[in-house]
């Protein structure tokens, strides 16, 4: 931690962690929105698409104020979503086409605008659209005594507004971004809701691309919400951990800008890109070991369902044979062959059968069963004629088609269903292909003694 | 709310103007010293320098095989795949920048940069693919997701190599501005190779690449492999998108990709005239911008290139023959006229039969309709009514008499009949098959009436054939003079919900 901190300096990095923080935080309350609606890259495209705003505001009042290149870029931000979306109502082409026609076309403008004037004035595109998030504690203004960073004070309001917007019409956005035209119906205008949201994606993004640089505020619209959907199905879930997920990533991210390159002897490194980073490493956490979804989790869970189910084919197997013969044994080929496993899977199991005590390998290799694997197989048994019966009585299969559906079945037959399984098929003992159908545990006991 | 969003249309009309006439300003400018001689319009028109002749044949392949590309991507809802490619290269040419400068050799050699690009546009692919097989994740998101992280990475390791040595990385720029105008016969000829060989595949895999497109689940249960299929077209974007890269920059391959397969839906629903189509329109925008940003001074050939795509595109839009706007427009004015004319003679027609129940020996061939009644008959406004009784008159329906009465003609009055006779088919179907109360069937009446078929005409007939007298009109199922009130509340209440 102390080589982590060597850099530290509280007066910068606090104040770069404490904007990184409002930003992110800020982008990615909107940002749940955006994604549910299919528009994640909605930040992107304005982060290109400002371009001409910023050229025609410096235009036409001949300065480089902030105030009026902040205006004239959030307003060509509006005009992104606006024609993204009547394209996208007239064209027939999906949403991410018609932002890539507008917002391409919109930079290329700008892109044209400056060049022509770049004789006469000094607008360099790098400059004007992307400031730097390190740089952010270098202009203060004094704020009742204290002297603040100036990009803190806009980027609290920012951080206000968004925040009392999501609360304030939270039922509002969520039913117009699941169901517009049930919104519609019940009584509020789904399309306005469209477009103040739009807006304030727009004052965001453009008011963080000139003091952070636009790749934070890109990356915090989109990742922390997918990361936040991947772990919890609530919509408020779903904003409280991508707001937490965010805020982690602005502090891990500048932590990691000013240590990780020292390791391989430089000096440190983009704050905002490394942000980016960090919350890409959540994401990609979640995606593998996350609770619900994870892939990690699925896949093992997925193993641990295959081994029981091969297990459990081998018990009532050797169930099987033993009833047929009591005095016949299989060995582990043979099992195999019948089963159609290859070898080492079935020494593996049968292993594992043996260590649970369910089966005995005998000393030539062959494998019988022990009275508790008796048990199990005569329950695995009983499930599998008894979902035979009914497939046949109650739903009228053809005797040929119910084996396959039983064998899969009966792996997921509990006690309790296999007793109503018994109550509903009329007949007593026999399954349709006429095999016994062996008794449940106790009763067996019971008639037998 | 519809009338603030057509304001706002308004307005940013209002803006592009504004940003035109920017551009335009330093031209005037400086018009003394850039005027065009006929001499370097012929040199660019005729392909006589040879720098020109190169940039115009590489643009114009690139676009050609980026519009054929694209066309698939769109259909396939990743339109813009290619953004996040491009973002997702950065990453990798930057590693492979450091790897050559530590190495010792020369950091900017451009087949290791352009390798390390491939790499990591390919594990860009490959997470794109991953993260849309997650629950939940859309192609959006994937694409939001991969197109920022690995942006921020490039962004950080470009950050370090800036600290190596001063300078040593400026030219890593030209991959995200592109450098079109310096352009080599070398890179044409590269960009002509990759170009021809990922349309040839394109073209090759048509049948394929389309059922992904439109289904991709049918494709996988007819035995397509979905996967594979999908590699595949990315691995074609891929290919255009470094390649494009290059030449014209990061922002004008995405544009290269998407706006001319957008600018062809607007133009044919079949997928193989758009393929075709969306090639055209991108490989003459791209030779047309660069044709015109080398006969103008300081106008960068990329950007250029994309705003002739999106004049294209703009054109489509307007006046393309599928979903174009001038088309739609025209359309729908000539079924509001059509609408129009049958509302009037239907009204005309019931105002004849209400001075009938007073007069029973009233002819309809001669009895005339002040227009003071029709115009009470609908919430139309007298304007409205004037135009519509004009184009009656000029069709031969009606006769506007001078003391502000209107007669029905031979022809106008057999068209009323049918009119009014289909409307009430309608409204008995209503009251007697979907048990809706008369008071309500005139409106729901007035809408379907229009685009009555005739066989649907005859079905109806049959249906009713008990309740209406074969060849005359039936009477109508509420009082006429009710009619007026309730069709008049509907509509005002129906103008109060547009308003709000």
């Amino acid at each position: 931690m102390s080589n982590a901190m060597s850099g530290w300096y509280w007066p910068l990095d606090g104040w770069i962690v404490v904007i990184g923080v409002m930003c992110a935080v800020s982008a990615s309350l909107l940002g749940n929105f955006l994604v549910l609606r299919r528009m994640s890259l909605l930040g992107d495209a304005i982060s290109h698409a400002v371009l001409p705003g910023l050229a025609a505001a410096f235009f036409l009042t001949g300065s480089r104020s902030s105030l009026p290149m902040f205006l004239g870029a959030v307003l060509v931000g509006v005009l992104t979503a606006m024609f993204t979306q009547w394209i996208r109502n007239t064209g027939n082409v999906d949403e991410g086409a018609s932002m890539g026609v507008v917002f391409t076309s919109l930079f290329a403008l700008g892109l044209i605008m400056i060049v022509r004037a770049a004789d006469s004035v000094d607008l360099d595109p790098g400059c004007v659209l992307y400031g730097a998030i390190e740089f952010t504690p270098i202009d203060l203004v004094n704020l009742s005594g204290w002297a603040v960073p100036r990009v803190f004070v806009t980027q609290s309001i920012i951080l206000i507004v968004n925040a009392v917007f999501v609360v304030a019409f939270y039922k509002e956005l969520k039913i117009s971004s699941f169901d517009p035209a049930l919104a519609t119906t019940l009584g509020f205008n789904a399309t306005l809701m469209h477009y103040l949201l739009m807006t304030l994606v727009a004052v965001t993004a453009v008011a963080s691309f000139e003091s952070v640089g636009n790749i934070l505020v890109v990356a915090m619209f989109v990742v922390p919400p997918a990361t936040a959907l991947l772990m919890t199905d609530r919509l408020r879930d779903v904003i409280l951990f991508s707001t937490l997920l965010a805020a982690a990533s602005a502090v891990l991210g500048h932590l990691s800008a000013i240590s990780v390159p020292h390791w391989f002897g430089f000096r440190s490194t983009s704050t905002a890109g490394m942000m980016a980073v960090v919350t890409g490493c959540f994401f990609v956490t979640m995606a593998l070991v996350g609770a619900k979804h994870g892939v990690l989790l699925q896949w093992i869970r997925r193993r641990g369902l295959a081994k029981q189910i091969t297990s459990e084919d081998v018990i009532a197997l050797l169930y099987r044979e033993e009833e047929r013969d009591p005095s016949a044994t299989l060995n582990m080929s043979l099992l195999g062959e019948r089963l159609d496993l290859s070898g080492r899977v079935i020494r593996k199991v049968v292993r594992a059968e043996a260590k649970a005590g369910r089966v005995v390998i005998g000393c030539d290799g062959a494998v019988s069963l022990t009275e508790a694997g008796r048990i199990r197989g005569r329950e695995l048994v009983r499930s599998h004629r008894l979902w035979e019966s009914y497939l046949v009585q109650e739903l009228e299969l053809p005797t040929d088609r119910i084996h396959d559906k039983a064998e899969k079945l009966e792996h997921f037959t509990d006690r309790a269903l296999r007793a109503r399984l018994n109550d509903a098929t009329a007949t007593g003992d026999r399954d349709p292909h006429g095999s016994p159908i062996p008794p449940e545990e106790d009763e067996s006991t019971t008639s037998d003694g | 709310m519809t009338l603030t969003v057509s304001r706002l249309k308004h307005m940013s009309c209002l803006l592009l103007a504004v940003a035109l006439l920017c551009i335009c300003k330093p031209t005037f400018a400086e018009n003394d010293e850039s005027t065009l001689s006929t001499e370097d319009v012929l040199r660019v028109v005729l392909l006589r320098d040879y720098n020109t002749r190169v940039v115009i044949a590489g643009t114009g392949l690139l676009g050609l095989s980026a519009g054929l590309i694209g066309s698939f991507a769109l259909l396939r809802r990743r339109a813009l795949l290619g953004d996040a490619l491009s973002h997702a290269t950065l990453p990798g040419i930057g590693i492979a920048f450091l790897i050559q400068a530590l190495a010792g050799g020369d950091g900017k050699w451009m087949p290791g940069l352009l390798l390390g690009g491939v790499i990591s546009g390919g594990i860009g692919t490959l997470s794109i693919l991953g993260i849309g097989r997650l629950r939940r994740m859309k192609e959006d998101a994937a694409l939001g997701i991969v197109l920022s992280v690995f942006f921020g990475a490039g962004i950080a390791i470009l950050v370090l190599i800036q600290q190596m040595e001063a300078g040593h990385a400026a030219g890593l720029e030209s991959f995200i501005y592109g450098k079109t105008a310096s352009m080599l016969g070398r890179d044409a000829w590269l960009i002509g190779l990759a170009g021809f060989i990922a349309s040839l595949i394109a073209v090759v895999l048509f049948k394929e690449l389309r059922l992904l497109c439109f289904d991709a689940v049918y494709a996988r249960s007819q035995g397509f492999p979905q996967a594979f299929l999908d590699l595949v077209l990315m691995a074609l974007i891929m290919i255009v998108t470094i390649v494009g890269l290059q030449a014209v920059g990061l922002i004008l391959i995405i544009a290269l990709l998407v706006i001319p397969p957008a600018a062809a839906r607007f133009w044919t629903n079949r997928m193989g005239l758009m393929t075709l189509s969306a090639a055209i329109i991108g490989m003459f925008s791209a030779a047309i911008g660069s044709a015109v940003s080398a006969l103008f001074p300081r106008l960068p050939s990329g950007a250029t290139i994309v705003l002739t795509c999106s004049l294209i595109f703009l054109v489509s839009m307007l006046f393309g023959f599928t979903n174009g706007r001038v088309l739609h427009w025209l359309r729908r004015i000539r079924l509001h006229r059509t609408v129009g004319g049958q509302h009037l003679l239907r009204a005309v027609y019931e105002q004849i039969e209400l001075a009938q129940e007073t007069n029973p020996e009233l002819k309809p061939e001669t009895s005339v309709v002040p227009v003071a009644a029709v115009l009470a008959m609908r919430s139309w406004s007298a304007w409205e009514l004037k135009s519509i009784i004009r184009r009656a008159e000029g069709e031969g329906w009606v006769v506007w008499l001078p003391n502000q009465t209107l007669r029905l003609t031979a022809e106008g009055l057999t068209r009323a009949k049918r009119l009014a006779h289909e409307h009430r088919l309608w409204e008995l179907y209503l009251i007697t098959h979907a048990d809706i109360a008369p008071s309500k069937v005139d409106r729901d009446a007035d809408m379907i009436e229009h685009i009555l078929q005739p066989s649907m005409i005859a079905e109806l007939e049959r249906l009713l054939e008990a309740e209406t007298p074969l060849g005359q009109v039936p009477p109508s199922p509420h009082p006429l003079s009710a009619e007026l009130i309730d069709s008049n509340a509907n509509q005002s209440t129906r103008r109060k919900e547009g308003r709000s």
